[in-house]
């Protein structure tokens, strides 16, 4: 099937999903996604953040959507033009939902782990406005321990439900949900009972903002001052292929490995996440390539290779002398 | 004196039992369409007849009807939309209350037209009288062969449930029904697909309001043609309307579609005029959730012509200056009712009843209810009217289902027609707080045409 975004055609898999086309095509045509997940079953469809215009239903009918729709859930049809940054309107609605995501958001970034790798941050950055127009307090609740590694945050959640379906995925009952409705809908403590799953970490993962956090890793470094390293493990209840984020010679966190997009590429389990933190334990595959526009890139390996200047100034290679040392130690 | 095919005998003595019903002649269109027609031909005859749905969005039932998908060895549903729980509304309730015997009937025609062996009745948990009623009802007619196996000997089985509602006006949306209904949280699903290919259980599934099913059974009765040739050009049939508010008689009223807005407010026959000898300031046309519209506009179109109760001339002139026909909840506001205090009530609704799914609707509608608390408490600012205005533009259209759409609207209509009212509860904050604004200019003739022709 033959497809069109902002102009761009690419050939996809009939019941492919106008987001997962576009991901195809790649680049800054690919809508931006907070709740749709690709590893997991009903994700999407709820932030509406990947609202896209349809300008040409198919070939065969090819009168436009009348509405936006969200990308991640409406499947492509034959000769479809969909736009995306090409449409002011598409621009304004999502604008419009950034507004809606951030007015109760707490906006604690200065503390928030997940400062640095939150996709609210960067959603917000790119299409937010510098001030915001709500002048009321914003929804706050308590923080609850969801076992002792993980914390819920609720204040800082943006009601994706990715977790909800993590949860529903890695165990058989259903054991957790959204409790309440409207703007007062929290995740449920019952996902606590999912604790027992050697697989709950993986709801740090999928969090797209700091809702959920590691509580090994809660407050220890913040994110641009680790050192992200790819390495495996032989394991015997997941892949065991995890990304180390180092502090020093310290591992002060293990998550699993993300594509560009945000997503894992297969969950782990709880004893790779939060028990085995000894470089020791793994086997160290090379450093992790990370998007240059991250921050997270600020410190990468790359980019902490002294400048060709550097090495042509004794003066200067006497003042790098660390970094040098550390590029021959790895 | 309109026709009435609904309330026609609904002073009969002992309307509500199954005696007293087939007394009027109920069940004759049971008969009629299971005996001498195939489902097909119901169906046709619901086509022909150009009902359209009663629950607000106003969607051609016969049509929706022939969407159903029939894959072979898949059960299909019908399942009767009476989570009535719109402000203004309650028409509904009224009719199950009065007549419950022509929902069941209209609930066999319906489910045998489209080869359902299960239906189900969804009624508000709120309603458990209604619900007591209807199960009272369905236990009659089970007990004289109307329901269950082998029904008057056609051969046709159909087992009717009724279902009490988990309790949120958002369950009234038919996915979020549809949820419901399977015992999960009513949370409105993602469309496509439509419950004609996915519905209960993901299978094809309609959905219906009660007063669509309940008005199949005239349509049986007397024929698709003969029911098509009441109403006016698009708008066929007759409608329930609750009338409340600021006039001498509320309540539930049977009318043809096209009687003019003005002869419903005024007449006898219907609401009596405006209580206390007032005057008429703004209409809700439709129950809450559609524009509201001043009284000029109410009685008039932007064209200076009669506005007439009908879909089509009540949505005359887009949102710019026309409503919505709606579920048929007319509200009436008299010239002491405060405009900004019904709309942040009406805000105030939509926030409680958001059910927080996506993020315009889960945030939006508690925006717009703070700036209108505000602006109601006197506490307002100039630009708390665009702000307004912004926010709904940003929740329309950007949500899962219409809820989002139907917190925008009363809101963005009440700042359209109403917006020097909302000013001098800026302007005027103290005295707002003790007075109202009046009727001030809002029910003056309407300028002439020479702005519409633009």
């Amino acid at each position: 099937m033959k497809v069109t975004i902002d102009g761009i055609t690419v050939d996809v898999e009939p019941g492919t999903s106008i987001l997962n086309a576009a991901r195809q095509i790649g680049g800054d045509i690919v809508p931006p996604a907070m709740c749709y997940y690709s590893k997991l079953e009903g994700s999407g469809g709820k932030c509406r953040t990947c609202l896209v215009k349809v300008s040409k239903g198919s070939e065969k009918d090819p009168r436009p959507m009348p509405k936006l729709v969200a990308s991640c859930r409406t499947t492509v049809m034959d000769g479809m033009e969909v736009q995306n940054i090409t449409s002011p309107e598409v621009i304004e609605a999502r604008k419009g939902v950034v507004e809606m995501l951030l007015i109760n958001h707490p906006l604690d970034c200065p503390v928030c782990d997940q400062a640095g790798e939150c996709h609210l941050q960067d959603l917000g950055y790119e299409h937010g406005a510098a001030k915001t127009r709500y002048e009321f307090d914003r929804r706050t609740f308590e923080k609850i321990d969801i076992g002792d590694k993980i914390q819920l945050h609720m204040t800082r959640c943006i009601l994706c439900y990715r977790c909800v379906f993590t949860a529903d995925q890695i165990t058989n009952t259903r054991l957790h949900g959204i409790l309440n409705r409207g703007d007062h809908s929290e995740i449920s403590t019952y996902i606590e009972k999912a604790v027992d799953n050697d697989f709950s970490g993986n709801v740090i993962d999928v969090c797209p903002v700091g809702a959920l956090t590691d509580k090994t890793f809660r407050f220890k470094n913040r994110v641009w001052f680790t050192k992200p390293v790819e390495a495996h493990r032989d394991c015997d209840k997941c892949c065991g292929k995890v990304t180390l984020w180092y502090k020093g010679e310290d591992v002060i966190r293990v998550t699993g490995r993300k594509d560009v997009y945000g997503e894992v590429e297969e969950f782990i389990c709880n004893t790779c996440r939060f028990d085995t933190k000894k470089t020791a334990d793994w086997t160290i595959e090379g450093p992790r390539k990370v998007s240059h526009k991250s921050v997270i890139s600020a410190n990468h390996y790359e980019t902490m290779k002294p400048l060709p200047v550097v090495k042509t100034n004794p003066l200067l290679q006497e003042a790098n002398k660390e970094q040098f040392e550390r590029e021959t130690r790895l | 004196m309109g026709r009435k095919l609904l309330l026609q005998h609904i002073n009969a003595p002992g309307i509500n039992t199954l005696q007293g019903y087939r007394q009027t002649g109920g069940y004759a269109a049971v008969k009629k369409a299971l005996k001498t027609l195939s489902p097909d031909d119901v169906v046709e005859e619901v086509k022909k007849s150009g009902l359209r749905g009663r629950g607000g969005a106003g969607f051609p039932t016969g049509m929706k009807w022939s969407f159903l998908a029939k894959p072979e060895g898949v059960p299909r549903y019908l399942v009767c939309n009476a989570d009535e729980s719109e402000p203004g509304t309650f028409k509904d309730r009224y009719l199950m209350t009065k007549i419950p015997h022509l929902l069941i009937e209209g609930m066999i025609v319906a489910s045998y037209a489209l080869g359902a062996n299960t239906s189900y009745i969804y009624v508000r948990g709120e309603m458990m009288p209604q619900i007591r009623i209807l199960e009272k009802a369905i236990a009659e007619a089970k007990n004289v062969g109307l329901l269950g196996k082998n029904i008057l000997g056609t051969g046709y089985d159909l087992e009717l449930y009724v279902q009490p509602g988990g309790g949120a006006y958002i369950c009234g949306e038919e996915t979020a029904l549809l949820e419901s209904l399977e015992g999960k949280r009513g949370n409105p699903r993602i469309k496509p697909p439509f419950p004609a290919i996915a519905g209960l259980y993901g299978c094809p599934t309609v959905v219906n309001n009660v007063e669509s099913i309940a008005a199949v059974v005239p349509i049986i009765n007397e024929g698709g043609d003969e029911y098509a040739k009441i109403g006016i050009g698009r708008s066929t049939g007759t409608k329930l309307i609750s009338a409340s508010g600021n006039i001498n008689k509320p309540g539930v009223y049977e009318i043809e579609l096209g009687v003019p807005v003005e002869e419903f407010i005024y007449s006898d026959e219907y609401c009596g005029g405006i209580a206390n000898g007032k005057r008429l300031k703004a209409v809700v046309a439709g129950g809450s959730s559609v524009p509201i519209l001043p009284a000029n506009l109410t009685l008039k179109t932007i064209n200076n012509e009669s506005r007439l109760m009908s879909y089509e001339s009540l949505s005359d002139g887009g949102f710019a200056t026309g409503s919505m026909m709606g579920s048929g909840g007319f509200i009436v506001f008299d010239e002491d009712q405060c405009i900004v205090r019904n709309t942040w009530n009406f805000a105030r609704f939509y926030h409680h009843e958001s059910c927080g799914q996506c993020s315009p609707c889960r945030e939006g509608t508690g925006w717009m209810e703070k700036v209108l608390h505000r602006l109601e408490y006197g506490h307002g600012k100039m630009s708390d009217m665009d702000l307004l205005v912004d926010v709904s533009k940003k929740i329309e259209g950007n949500t899962i289902c219409p809820l989002g759409d139907a917190a925008a609207w009363p809101v963005a209509s009440a700042i359209r027609h109403f917006r020097d009212e909302f000013e001098w509860h800026v302007t005027n904050a103290a005295e707002a707080t003790t007075r109202n604004y009046g009727l001030a200019h809002y029910a003056d003739p309407l300028p002439k045409i020479e702005k519409a022709e633009a």
